[in-house]
């Protein structure tokens, strides 16, 4: 019968939190096309994973587990998936838009001679066929996308496009299953270091409840500190658009955007960010988003939902000045 | 050291963009181009290598005339000749077929690294870069920030994700997909832009390049101007009232603070 395999994704024994994402999406398309969905994960010692996606609405968990899969390679996941893709025969492939999936998934498809619709934001279904929506020129158009040729057709989501709380819970645990995978160390043409970090406390945004982002109308370096208080105040990180970092204000880890950090918080606080669809990629994923700024024509208005049109030089010391007298 | 560049040319960041009436594209003459932005950091880091390593810098595109003015560009800017796939309707092309099609310009070319930017400001697909090196066989790296070259491996730095790198090694010849903000593009000098009129530039057929039996695996149906789903609610008053406002929709509407 025809199936639905979501791809999970884990780093150091911790599950992406995209991994969730693309899940709620395979249930999802599973639910509007009447089919199971199974999950897959590759690694090493992937007991604990599987157990937690097990507890989801599944048919099955596969674990994919390897020496040679215990670091991340291309060709390793390529290979071990593809082998999985071919036992399974699944009609459809979600995996979540990760730095790693962009670097494997293409491989994957291109393999098997199938396509890949890369960084969706939703689909609906048409007849039985789904038609996935994507977005192109930076953001300022979408895109209806569908499958031509046959099956598995392979798609990636966007971060913050489903919600990893929206991922159904299952009546009881499903099987967990592992898959013999044949590798041979010759097959694996990079050789991967250890991942490492630069910053001493590197931060991760996509983690981030609640982010304050500062944009060109912050001014000055110094003037910072004071996004930085409201930061605090509101127990949430802080964070930047792209000339921000480029000019050293906030660390390159902080900026968010096409070329930095996609994020979905629950609040993310527009500090005189202007929008450039640059920015407003990495971010409109945020459940809340509240824009500051001037200039009330600035497009970060078209995708927040509260807006104050004003100077955030006098906006934010008022903001800062409530939430102390409210935390008195 | 002989290198390729793959090329996209886009729309300017600036263009205010309108729908084609086929809802296929965009109208290309209500705009301007630009080179792809990840993709000038790809040729800068191909010319630096040649300048280190010697051998030459090849650019690649696929695209209309227009794209000739990006080749000239990176010719310019110090690439020593080009491939053109001329076709005017690139557009229509997926991913894997793009691939293909460049895959077939380099046919018979010998290249020890071939360079993309990671991502196009078009398309967005992400993914020329790693099927043009599963359709040639070579192994890859994408979201690169810095390269190395010792004894003919290839030592680069990929970015990850939350501040995250790692360093990855591989033989040549091989694919990397290059990440914005690696160098600092360059720009033609007088010099350059003098010599690049005597580069060749080869023009090559689509029907030439992208095998016959490369059929479509994706079709993008249409294309438009999403509609606004968010309404936004202005909060007003004076500084102290807004702010105040503020706060209390973030505590009793949206339920984040509590």
């Amino acid at each position: 019968m025809a199936k639905i395999l979501v791809i999970a994704e884990q780093q150091q024994g911790k599950l992406h939190r995209q991994s969730w994402e693309a899940l709620a999406a395979g249930q999802q398309l599973g639910e509007k096309l009447g089919q199971p969905v199974a999950v897959a994960l590759a690694g090493k010692e992937l007991a604990a994973l599987a157990k937690e996606l097990a507890a989801k609405k599944v048919e099955g968990v596969w674990t994919l587990e390897h020496d040679l899969l215990a670091r991340y390679t291309p060709d390793g996941y390529a290979l071990a998936f593809r082998q999985l893709v071919e036992k399974l025969q699944p009609s459809y492939v979600v995996l979540p838009h990760t730095y790693q999936v962009r670097d494997f998934a293409p491989k994957l498809a291109a393999s098997l001679q199938r396509g890949l619709i890369s960084d969706c934001i939703g689909f609906r279904v048409e007849g039985n066929v789904p038609v996935f929506v994507r977005l192109m020129f930076q953001g300022k158009t979408n895109a209806d996308t569908v499958f031509a040729g046959e099956p598995p057709w392979f798609v990636t989501v966007q971060a913050g496009a489903f919600r990893a709380d929206a991922v159904v819970a299952g009546s009881a645990a499903a099987a967990v299953q592992k898959f013999d995978v044949a590798l041979e160390a010759g097959e694996i043409r990079t050789k991967a270091e250890e991942p490492f970090r630069e910053a001493k406390q590197a931060v991760d945004l996509s983690q981030a409840e609640i982010i304050v982002a500062v944009g060109r109308g912050i001014k000055e370096a110094q003037n910072i500190e004071l996004a930085r208080k409201l930061a605090s105040l509101l127990g949430g990180e802080i964070a930047a658009s792209r000339p921000i970092c480029d000019e050293g204000w906030l660390p390159m880890e902080r900026q968010v955007g096409s070329s930095g950090q996609t994020v979905a918080p629950k609040l993310y606080l527009a500090l005189g960010i202007s929008g450039a669809i640059q920015h407003v990629v990495g971010m409109k994923g945020s459940r809340t988003v509240v824009a500051i700024n001037k200039d009330a024509n600035a497009p970060i208005f078209e995708v927040a939902d509260y807006g104050i049109v004003g100077d955030l030089f006098e906006v934010v010391p008022a903001l800062i000045a409530e939430l102390e007298k409210a935390s008195s | 050291m002989n290198i390729l560049v793959c090329l996209k040319q886009v729309p300017a960041k600036d263009a205010t963009l309108r729908i084609s009436d086929d809802s296929a594209w965009v109208r290309e003459a209500d705009i301007g181009f630009e080179v792809n932005e990840p993709d000038a950091f790809a040729l800068e880091a191909g010319l630096q290598l040649k300048e280190k390593f010697g051998g030459e810098v090849v650019v690649v595109t696929l695209g209309p005339e227009r794209v000739r003015q990006a080749i000239k560009e990176a010719l310019a800017k110090g690439a020593d000749r080009a491939l053109h796939v001329q076709d005017d309707k690139f557009y229509q092309l997926d991913p894997l077929q793009m691939a293909a099609a460049l895959a077939g310009a380099v046919k018979g070319e010998k290249f020890d690294l071939l360079l993309t930017g990671l991502q196009s400001d078009d398309h967005g697909f992400g993914q020329t870069g790693v099927l043009l090196a599963e359709l040639l066989g070579l192994p890859h790296a994408t979201i690169i920030m810095e390269i190395q070259v010792q004894d003919g491996r290839l030592r680069v730095k990929r970015e990850l994700e939350a501040g995250w790198f790692q360093w990855v090694e591989m033989p040549l010849p091989a694919v990397l997909t290059i990440q914005s903000g690696i160098n600092k593009p360059r720009y033609a000098s007088l010099k350059g832009i003098m010599a690049a009129k005597k580069k060749e530039i080869r023009g090559l057929e689509r029907s030439t390049v992208l095998p016959a039996d490369a059929r479509p695996t994706q079709q993008t149906k249409r294309i438009y101007v999403p509609e606004k789903t968010k309404k936004t609610e202005l909060l007003t008053g004076t500084v102290k009232e807004a702010a105040g406002k503020l706060l209390e929709k973030l505590r009793h509407e949206a339920r984040i603070l509590s």
